[in-house]
């Protein structure tokens, strides 16, 4: 445990355990938090971080073990106890409720009878303060992703918490939304409060942190001061061994390459209230490049993935064009069998069907591209072609399961998203747009799926990467573009594209709103 | 003559009125209980039979809230304890309540009921015109109206409404924060049995003071289709009712003036006006989607 500083402890874990099932996500955990400081929680997912705080947080029961606050031993037992105590919590996946207004939300969590008039003034003038401006009055369902934070922090503030956990707070946060939490934070220590903040963002632990405590396999491996370490030495400690760096060599003559996926003044009307327009998008991606999407989530990425997919078409045939055929009235298996192949978002449920199996899940998205591969005479499938495909690609992708031929649902997240990957670059698809290649993938995995990706670009393939997560698009693009309300800027070449101009980008102009009256009846 | 048609329609409103608001508190909870016309139909019998035994159709009226409560209470252990299939388990408890308000009123059918006498306040009630319409009807048909406002400022100016509307937007997010999502729940299921159960008291001892079987005759479907075709909105429920009320009568008098409509077509006027009406006014995709209850009709299974 690190020894400076002389603040009194305020949270003392001593041995908690949970277990689900078979699975100890949590194994005699010891953390110490102590006054006026800024501790990391660091782990790879999986590694029972989540766990940890949501038994601090009294969402979930522990099995053994105990919490000790202000040198007094206590039982979480809910939510509603964790607040009494003071200990406040930003979710990751926010717990906020789009129907109502910020105002609203911030009530709820307030037990108090006050009016929501005066929660608003109050929440509008603590925003302020911290520097978070936010409308009390805006619908949360009409906010961008980094404003909903802003309510999710306002309304622990407002709770005036001793210990506020952030669980993965930048995740989804420009560069320069990211600084501005860093300051609010920094006033917090100064104001005696202690944070608790989980990310495996090592940089910014680095930088902000004053203790961190390392978790992995829902053991701690380690107590230890952030500032003395290194990115490196912190990430062997998350991952348990070196983390192999990606490669990516530049590639010379691209702009001669000839275009293989064309996209031309792409506009879209919002399909829902709560949805994003697109507004008059062109890109191209040649051979032999990897381009990457950035952007704060929520500004346009899902529709256009939809768009360019063929799940949603086009009236005009030429806005898409897929080696340099129209494509945009065609459907996603018409645009399979021009030589595209398409990775959505969302793994269970969009990308895999989750109680069908790997060789059943791999025959649904090739059936018709691999039709006399998979299918023989009088329509009948051949079982044995499937299985073998199915078992090149795990060999191929080191897709670690329990079985030969699994349920999809029971792979881990990082495990399917590599079976998903592999199932379309076995086909090497001229054409391979994917959507967040890597989220909630553990570092080697995502390791594994980057160097596949450069590779499928490099043996002459057009690549399309949508992602958050910047450091990801600058390990594998060549280009980066970056969608912000629904437009997309210029690319710019890798060798042009820094974290300060791409952090603009996705800024983009001061989100404004507009005002909706909510009519009460 | 008009105000005489005008308190018909009323008195035909008034049960469509009544369980549409209970449900509507139901699902603004997020769950869906499809069971109101089995809840209706127990009010009914148990309405009668109590107001028959005692002779008093006020205790009538409260053994049907009772009745229609307590009715809701096992849909609640069933869907919210229990976790079974609301769609399935609102189904059975329609099946379960016509069968057993069958068997229940066997012997009451064809006896004379008690009525619940109008009110009767010298002086207005008399008033030419409006006398009889303002101050002259049953005590249920008042309470309907009140119940609409109530609830109407309860889900929007309380903060209890409030806790209600999240728990129906989110309930993940809803426990998250510490709220009693099962509790509260519950709370609105029985809210709306006992509203339901009031609603089948209304015909059995206002609307036609006597016991036939399957009374209800499908107000409890029409009162579900309310809810959704109304947005969720208790004020958009009283006009859907009222309009509902109002076709209804109208093709009644259509039909007994003999007018060259096919009396089928005519008898399906209220259902198709009802709906169509109710459609144009939520044409803002934006306003419905905002009161659409987003986590309507899905289990919740809290981890522990």
């Amino acid at each position: 445990m690190s020894a400076d500083g002389n603040g009194a402890n305020l949270l003392e874990v001593r041995g908690l355990t949970k277990i689900f099932g078979a699975l100890k996500a949590c194994d005699a955990v010891d953390l110490t938090i102590r006054k006026g400081e800024i501790h990391a929680l660091l782990g790879e997912n999986g590694a029972g971080k989540s766990t940890l705080v949501k038994m601090l947080f009294g969402s979930l029961e522990p099995y053994s073990g105990e919490i000790i606050w202000n040198g007094q031993a206590v039982r979480i037992t809910s939510p509603g106890v964790a607040k009494k105590l003071g200990i406040g919590m930003v979710f990751q996946h926010f717990s906020l409720f789009e129907a109502l207004s910020a105002a609203e939300n911030i009530a709820l969590s307030l037990d108090d009878q006050t009016p929501i008039s005066t929660i608003a003034a109050k929440a509008k003038a603590v925003s302020y303060s911290y520097g978070l401006p936010l409308d009390p009055y805006s619908l949360v369902g009409d906010l961008s992703v980094g404003e909903r934070q802003r309510i999710e922090i306002i309304r622990c503030l407002l709770q005036t918490p001793e210990l506020i956990i952030l669980d993965e707070p930048t995740s989804v946060l420009t560069p320069q939304e990211a600084d501005k939490l860093f300051e609010t934070l920094e006033r917090l220590r100064s104001e005696g409060k202690s944070i608790l903040y989980i990310s495996h963002r090592l940089e910014e632990v680095k930088r902000m942190c004053d203790a961190a405590t390392v978790m992995r396999h829902g053991k701690v491996v380690g107590h230890t001061d952030p500032r003395k370490e290194t990115a490196a030495s912190l990430a062997r400690m998350m991952v348990g061994s070196e983390v192999h760096a990606v490669v990516r060599a530049p590639v010379e003559g691209i702009e001669k390459a000839e275009p293989l996926l064309e996209i031309k003044n792409l506009s879209r009307k919002p399909a829902t209230p709560f949805s994003m327009a697109l507004r008059n998008i062109s890109l191209s991606v040649r051979a032999g490049e990897v381009v990457g999407i950035a952007g704060v989530a929520g500004n346009g990425q899902g529709e256009f993935f939809e768009a360019v997919s063929g799940e949603v078409k086009q009236p005009d045939a030429g806005t898409i064009r897929i080696r340099g055929k129209d494509a945009g009235r065609v459907d996603i298996t018409g645009r399979r069998l021009l030589g595209a192949a398409f990775v959505p978002e969302e793994r269970l449920g969009h990308g895999a069907a989750p109680r069908m199996t790997l060789s059943e899940n791999l025959f649904l998205s090739r059936y018709a591209t691999d039709r006399k591969a998979f299918v023989g005479a009088g329509g009948l499938v051949k079982e044995s072609a499937i299985d073998s495909a199915t078992q090149r690609i795990v060999q191929e992708m080191d897709v670690r399961k329990s079985a030969r031929n699994p349920e999809a649902a029971s792979l881990s997240g990082g495990n399917l998203q590599k079976f998903i990957i592999g199932r379309e670059l076995d086909r090497r698809p001229a054409v391979l747009v994917v959507n967040q290649p890597t989220w909630g993938v553990d570092a080697g995995a995502a390791a594994k799926i980057r160097q596949s990706l450069i590779e499928l670009a490099r043996s002459g393939s057009a690549v399309l990467v949508i992602s958050q997560d910047l450091d990801e698009l600058f390990e594998i693009s060549d280009a980066i573009a970056v969608m912000h309300n629904g437009e997309l800027s210029k690319p710019l070449p890798r060798a042009e594209a820094t974290l300060e101009k791409i952090g603009l980008l996705m800024g983009g102009a001061e989100p404004g709103h507009v005002e909706h009256p909510l009519e009460a009846v | 003559m008009l105000e005489q048609i005008i308190i018909t329609i009323a008195t035909a409103a008034t049960p469509l009125l009544i369980a549409s608001i209970g449900e509507l508190v139901v699902e603004r909870s997020g769950v869906l209980n499809l069971g109101v016309e089995g809840m209706m139909v127990m009010g009914a019998v148990t309405g009668f039979g109590v107001a028959l035994l005692t002779g008093s159709p006020w205790l009538g009226v409260l053994a049907a809230i009772i009745v229609g409560a307590l009715f809701s209470l096992l849909f609640g252990f069933l869907t919210l304890t229990l976790v079974t299939n609301q769609v399935a388990t609102g189904l059975a408890l329609t099946l379960l309540g016509l069968g057993l308000s069958g068997m229940i009123g066997e012997s009451f059918v064809g006896l004379p009921g008690v009525k619940l006498a109008a009110i009767y306040i010298p002086g207005l009630t008399d008033l030419p015109f409006v006398g009889k319409l303002l101050f002259g009807q049953d005590p249920i048909f008042y309470l309907s109206i009140l119940l609409t406002v109530g609830v109407a400022w309860f889900l929007f100016r309380t903060r209890a409404g409030l806790t209600l509307r999240a728990v129906g937007d989110n309930h993940g997010s809803a426990h998250a924060l510490g709220i009693n999502v099962i509790g509260i729940r519950y709370l609105a299921v029985m809210f709306g049995g006992a509203c339901a159960g009031l609603a089948g008291g209304f015909l059995s001892l206002v609307y036609t003071p006597q016991w036939i079987e399957n009374m209800t005759a499908g107000r409890g479907w029409i009162a579900l289709a309310l809810v959704v075709f109304a947005s969720w909105r208790p004020l958009r429920v009283l006009a859907g009712a009222y309009l509902f009320g109002a076709v209804s009568i109208g093709q009644l008098h259509a039909q007994a003036l003999g007018i060259g409509i096919p009396s089928q077509l005519l008898s399906s006027l209220p259902y198709l006006a009802t709906i169509l009406v109710l459609v144009l006014i939520s044409r803002n995709k934006r306003l419905t989607m905002i009161n659409t209850p987003a986590s309507l009709g899905r289990p919740f299974v809290p981890d522990r």
